[in-house]
């Protein structure tokens, strides 16, 4: 493995210590660059990328911890190296407090300081194949903005990719939050229509007569206050996508006007007598059950047929729990991004915490809560109090009758295997054990890997 | 051709197998003519009382007066070497430049148990390598080459006499 792209700095007041371990670094192949003082190292810091520093405790201006504290909240992938003249345990532990890889007592053993540097570059080297692979996979569980890894949620991907290539109207049922208009959305920049508008309404936020003219538009003079001709929404969608949002909330007027809109592509403006043609793709989505509603006669059966060409019905976040540490990376890289904060990831106890919710805001109320934690938490890791979940303990009251403490272990062993669709590694990083316990609890309890009680032997 | 003088620098007598065995393997790795200096004296003022030893540093700034011109030269000493940030040193150069300096003082571990001829080699190694440094080469990671870095003497019996095909390459052209 070549040293050449490792770049370390060297910061020392004193030149013949620049001098000497520069050399001997720059012999070992690495780049290498000297500052004779704090500032001057900040400064360097900020101006180009490095792998490792190795400073002096003791300079004189801001000495070598007051440069590991600034040079950390900068950069904290980079490896700082303290060197000391004299070894105090003091000095040692307040500097790994604040974040330094190692240090070194000068002067120092050859072997030491060329075995330290290539521990540092093997570590870099690994975390960067890391990063890679953790890229590398997250891609494959992405389908544009949405992320997932439950198999059910992967054959919704594999059909809406598919769907996406058609022209034919697609209605997505879920649950409020579950992610309806963010599929829309992916279906329609996997379409053949990505470079025509996607256009979104909300059938449920308007009264029905705006809705009809937030739809179909309207002429000048078609009703008191109509000063002049508007575009709807379906003319808007021209070439593109038509999102229909809470399809299942429009009244029975405008179920039989979108029925036909669907059937000829062509409409009315409201007060026009020219009919306008228009190319668009309709995806409606609704988290009403319409086949109960066409039943009962709320809904017109022959628009349900017309929407219901491609079905794709999104499972709540409750029924996909091994998601959610898959939607707190996705969401923290963006809310770090977004708010120019350092976000490394949700502490152990608030990310079981989040296993463990109910989200009946599905995946929206995750975003929300993880967006509190964000702009609450003081640190890099958000913490279970960010975060300004209702405490757990309500649950537990309300879960049934009083039980033995083996009980409830059991149920809560069987509850985590499910959440991590039967990963035992990671159930039992949850569960705070190790997998060799969990696995005698399993056996004991007569656990399958998905938490349900495996079929009793019959002996014979 | 380049030119190489090497010189005896210790406060001891000169091992002349030792010198004759370096002139071999230095001659060899840099296809160079190679003199044997006569040096005018050894450099007390480079010993530091409060180390106990030698600086090399101050070693190679004497040294350069005595180089061939156009050519590179080597001290060979008996002193134990260091650089200021490092507890000791087997040897050092000037990368790129002219001067480079052995010391016979730490790779005589074990003698006893591997013998005069395992030492000398080593002390050959180390020359062709610290030589190495001064034609501008880097260290090397290459299995066996005489440029990989060796901290303890460990390393230097684990890697060979010669440059590899790599180093060679950039020494002397493909």
């Amino acid at each position: 493995m070549s040293n050449e792209s490792t770049r370390i700095l060297v910061v020392d007041d004193e030149e013949i210590v620049r001098e000497s371990l520069g050399g001997w670094l720059e012999k070992d192949g690495y780049f290498v660059a000297k500052a004779p003082e704090g500032v001057t190292a900040l400064k360097m810091l900020e101006a180009e990328p490095w792998s490792i520093m190795i400073v002096d405790l003791k300079m004189p201006g801001i000495d070598g911890m007051q440069v590991l504290e600034q040079a950390k909240k900068r950069t904290p992938d980079l490896a700082v190296v303290m060197m000391t003249a004299y070894a105090t345990v003091d000095t040692a532990v307040g500097a790994m407090k604040l974040g330094a890889y190692d240090y070194l007592v000068k002067p120092f053993d050859p072997e030491e300081l060329s075995l330290m540097m290539q521990k540092i570059v093997a570590q870099q080297a690994l975390l960067r194949e890391n990063a890679v692979l953790r890229q590398a996979l997250k891609q494959e569980y992405r389908f544009r903005d949405l992320v997932s890894k439950s198999p059910a949620m992967q054959a919704i991907f594999d059909l809406a990719r598919t769907a996406a290539r058609s022209n034919s109207t697609i209605l997505i049922l879920g649950e409020s939050g579950s992610g309806k208009e963010v599929l829309a959305r992916a279906v329609h920049q996997e379409s053949p229509r990505a470079q025509g508008p996607f256009v979104a309404v909300s059938c449920a936020a308007l009264t029905e007569s705006l809705l009809e003219s937030e739809l179909f538009g309207h002429e000048k003079g078609a009703f008191t206050g109509a000063f002049a001709r508007r575009k709807g929404k379906f003319e808007s969608a021209d070439r593109g996508t038509l999102f229909l949002d809470e399809v299942g909330d429009v009244g029975p007027k405008l179920q039989l006007d979108l029925l036909r809109v669907l059937e000829e592509r062509r409409f009315h403006r409201l007060g026009g007598n020219t009919p306008v043609d228009v190319d668009v793709r309709i995806v409606a989505a609704t988290n009403r059950d319409l086949r109960k509603a066409v039943e009962e006669g709320r809904f017109r059966e022959d628009l349900f047929y017309r929407l219901n060409v491609i079905p794709i019905s999104i499972p709540p976040l409750r029924q996909r729990r091994e998601d959610i540490p898959l939607l707190v990376d996705s969401f923290l890289e963006r809310l770090s991004a977004e708010m120019k904060k350092p976000l490394e990831g949700v502490s152990s106890e608030a990310m079981n915490a989040l296993l463990a919710h109910e989200w009946p805001g599905n995946v929206r109320e995750l975003r929300n809560v993880l967006e509190r934690g964000a702009v609450v938490c003081t640190g890099t890791i958000i913490q279970l109090p960010d975060l300004g979940l209702p405490v757990r303990a309500e649950a537990g009251a309300r879960a049934g009758p009083l039980t033995s403490l083996e009980e409830v272990e059991r149920r809560h062993v069987a509850a985590v295997l499910s959440h991590t669709g039967g990963n035992v590694s990671q159930s039992a990083r949850i569960l705070g054990i190790d997998r060799v316990t969990l696995y005698n609890k399993m056996k004991k309890w007569g656990l399958r890997r998905d938490g349900e009680e495996a079929p009793t032997k019959v002996e014979g | 051709m380049a030119f190489i003088g090497i010189g005896w620098i210790g406060e001891g007598l000169p091992d002349r197998s030792l010198l004759g065995l370096v002139v071999k393997h230095v001659s060899k790795a840099f296809r160079a003519e190679v003199q044997e200096l006569q040096a005018p004296g050894w450099p007390r003022h480079a010993f530091d009382e409060r180390r106990n030893q030698h600086s090399s540093g101050e070693i190679l700034k004497w040294l350069l007066p005595l180089t061939p011109p156009g050519g590179k030269v080597l001290g060979i000493t008996d002193r134990d070497l260091f650089i200021p940030i490092l507890t000791y040193v087997f040897g050092e150069a000037q990368l790129n430049g002219a001067a480079a300096v052995v010391s016979t003082a730490r790779l005589g571990d074990e003698l006893e148990l591997f013998g005069p001829k395992v030492v000398r080699e080593r002390v050959a190694k180390e020359a062709v390598h610290e030589l190495g440094h001064c034609f501008g080469l880097r260290h090397c990671h290459t299995p066996g080459c005489v440029m990989g870095r060796s901290s303890s003497v460990r390393d230097v019996d684990e890697k060979g006499q010669g440059l590899c095909i790599d180093c060679r390459a950039r020494l002397h052209g493909p």
